[in-house]
């Protein structure tokens, strides 16, 4: 009960909400988009980390304009920096056949060492003692708060990205031929869909995501690129996607709950004296709940066995899967 | 600088890398080898992170509360193994994904790590004893860079064990089986849930002597940053072993010593780059990938049922 209270339970509780909710939203579309397309990429930490760089970076290279146009230029210079790192792991997979998984992964940590080493090398501000940062962004440039609320305008731009990811998916003659790459790639290719670019440009849009989502951390809330950046917001986007079914529209309502999650935690913490730990532990239990849960959707009616006996599988050696939990069971 | 004393300082930073390989390589090492018994049986586990933490934690309280070492590091094993086969069990439910439910066990792993690990953060334990290899020498460098943790040979004889196992053993060639072709396990009669279990159980297990190695060695006391994401790393070094338990071993003597590579250049002056040396291992790992792989064939050594998304 006063897990939802600290969460949802009034103004301040749903503002924390919502500010957690907004980077979740975009890391969890780097797992959604790419997934649709057929691959299963968990590296969106890495472009998150770059994301966040290129926010921070981009004053180094010229003054950005004041405003709204400084704004939007940060915000897209992070975005690229997102897309062009996972569109590599899409170009390894498909021209190289370079697991995406893997590769995502280890770009991920490559990510974070680049990361690192700018910070606390090149771009260091020298006024940053004990906690290496960039220089802070100017406060024009800055992504302000929803009126009088305390929730930054990145919920919005996170908000619009997963409906227009959905829209674009299920809305569009594009979004549809990407889904049939993910599908059946082999298929795809017969009808003379271009697999390779569609899968690249998955890729790159679930990318774009998560470098924004690192830019809008930046932006809006550290004010300039630190290790706090790094806390597993990439991560934990995987499992909100999963629990989203990679469905773009279920992403917002999730990663709001994941978000709920997290600012209960204070609460906890604060009313009944627990450790903050004892939040992690719960937050954990309730992951593996949510993942187990999945396993029981099949009973809840015939309908969903014969869609799931129907879906188009993803490559031939996937149709093993099916009859193997038959049999286990 | 002089010529003499640049090379001086050559052979200093070797022998630490070397030192630091063997010392930082040690918790690798056994997290190496459970991820490849798990994934040898088909199966991801990226839940090896948590189940590093919880194991660091469980083997630090053990030791901590029966004074003695040894009971710890069992302790610790068993927290892994235990971390781990939920993990296995999990797994076998109809679509679940293994990469999803790796990542809530990190969670789960580290949350109950910190929960219970709460009131262990300011005492001593025991420590694992260190055998001093480099006795014979006179040179403190050397000593310090031969004096090893007493799990490390233990972990090289489960590599070579591990390594004959896969080849010779029945278990070995079921759990190969499991991994490789689901179908053919199955026509022979063997349940593929079962084994991927307990290849996982026993991966935890094996890979809670890493935790062990962790907070009881070096560095040898429990905190919360114990483990920054050490047991993900494992997942990248297996790949770059190629799924062979002897090549774990290099691997994890590789990562180690470029681990200690930029603390050791530190120390002689070299501050640049520290954290780019630190990357170099993944960077490594991707290049051999990039260079292997190709869209025809698979990557040589891997399972083939990995990588299949549910």
């Amino acid at each position: 009960m006063l897990l939802f209270k600290g969460a949802f339970g009034d103004a301040f509780s749903w503002q924390n909400t919502l500010q957690r909710a907004a980077p979740l939203m975009l890391t969890a579309l780097c797992v959604a988009i790419p997934y649709r397309a057929g691959l299963m990429v968990i590296g969106g930490e890495g472009a998150l980390v770059l994301g966040g760089l290129a926010c921070a970076g981009l004053p180094y290279l010229f003054a950005p304009p004041a405003g709204w146009l400084g704004t939007a230029l940060v915000l897209l210079a992070s975005a690229a920096a997102g897309a062009a790192w996972i569109a590599l792991a899409g170009v390894l997979r498909q021209y190289r056949g370079v697991n995406e998984t893997i590769a995502s992964l280890l770009m991920g940590y490559l990510a974070i060492g680049l990361f690192k080493h700018f910070v606390e090398g090149p771009m260091r501000d020298p006024e940053s003692l004990n906690k290496p940062s960039t220089l802070p962004l100017m406060p024009e440039i800055q992504l302000g708060l929803i009126g009088d609320y305390d929730v930054h305008w990145g919920l919005v731009w996170g908000a619009v990205m997963c409906v227009l990811a959905g829209v674009w998916l299920y809305g569009s003659t594009h979004g549809f031929a990407t889904r049939v790459v993910g599908g059946n790639a082999r298929a795809a290719r017969l009808v003379g869909l271009p697999s390779h670019r569609l899968v690249i440009t998955a890729c790159a849009l679930g990318g774009a995501g998560a470098g924004l989502a690192g830019g809008i951390e930046v932006a809006a809330v550290h004010h300039s690129a630190n290790a706090s950046l790094i806390v597993g917001l990439g991560y934990t986007g995987i499992l909100v996607s999963f629990v989203a079914r990679h469905n773009p529209l279920a992403i917002v309502p999730v990663a709001i709950l994941f978000g709920g999650f997290g600012a209960a935690g204070s609460l906890l913490q604060r009313r009944l004296d627990l450790p903050d730990a004892s939040v992690l532990v719960l937050q954990g239990f309730a992951f593996v709940l949510i993942l187990a849960s999945d396993a029981w959707r099949g009973r809840l009616g015939d309908w969903w066995q014969v869609r799931a006996a129907s879906r188009p599988l993803a490559a031939p050696a996937v149709a093993g899967a099916p009859l193997k939990q038959e049999g286990a069971a | 600088m002089s010529e003499v004393s640049l090379l001086g300082n050559m052979g200093d930073v070797l022998l630490a890398v070397l030192g630091g390989a063997i010392r930082v390589g040690t918790p690798f090492l056994f997290v190496s080898l459970g991820e490849c018994l798990t994934e040898k049986s088909g199966r991801i586990n990226l839940g090896l992170e948590g189940v590093l933490v919880l194991s660091a934690m469980a083997a630090f309280g053990g030791a901590y509360l029966s004074g003695s070492v040894w009971v710890g590091v069992w302790l610790g094993a068993v927290a892994g193994g235990l971390l781990a086969m939920l993990h296995g069990l999990l797994c076998s439910l109809p679509r679940v994904n293994d990469i999803a439910t790796g990542i809530a066990l990190m969670l789960l792993g580290a949350g109950l790590a910190f929960y219970l690990g709460k009131p262990l953060i300011q005492p001593q334990a025991p420590q694992i004893p260190s055998l001093e290899l480099g006795a014979w020498s006179d040179s403190p460098q050397i000593q310090a860079a031969l004096r090893i943790n007493a799990l490390f040979p233990i972990g090289v004889v489960l590599a070579l064990v591990m390594a004959w196992a896969f080849a010779n053993t029945r278990w070995g060639l079921i759990v190969r089986m499991a991994g490789d072709s689901s179908d053919a396990a199955r026509a022979l009669g063997y349940s593929v849930n079962a084994v991927r279990v307990w290849a996982t159980t026993l991966g935890g297990f094996i890979a809670g002597l890493g935790g062990a190695s962790l907070s009881l060695y070096y560095p040898g006391s429990w905190n919360e940053g114990l483990s920054s994401g050490q047991g993900l790393i494992a997942v990248a070094l297996v790949i770059f072993a190629r799924w062979r338990p002897v090549a774990c071993l290099w691997a994890a003597l590789l990562f180690g010593g470029a681990g200690a590579l930029g603390p050791a250049l530190q120390s002689v002056g070299v501050g640049w780059g520290y954290h780019l040396f630190n990357a170099m291992p993944y960077a490594l790992t991707l290049l051999i990938l990039i260079w292997t792989c190709s869209p025809k064939r698979s990557l040589q050594g891997a399972p083939m049922e990995l990588g299949v998304t549910r």
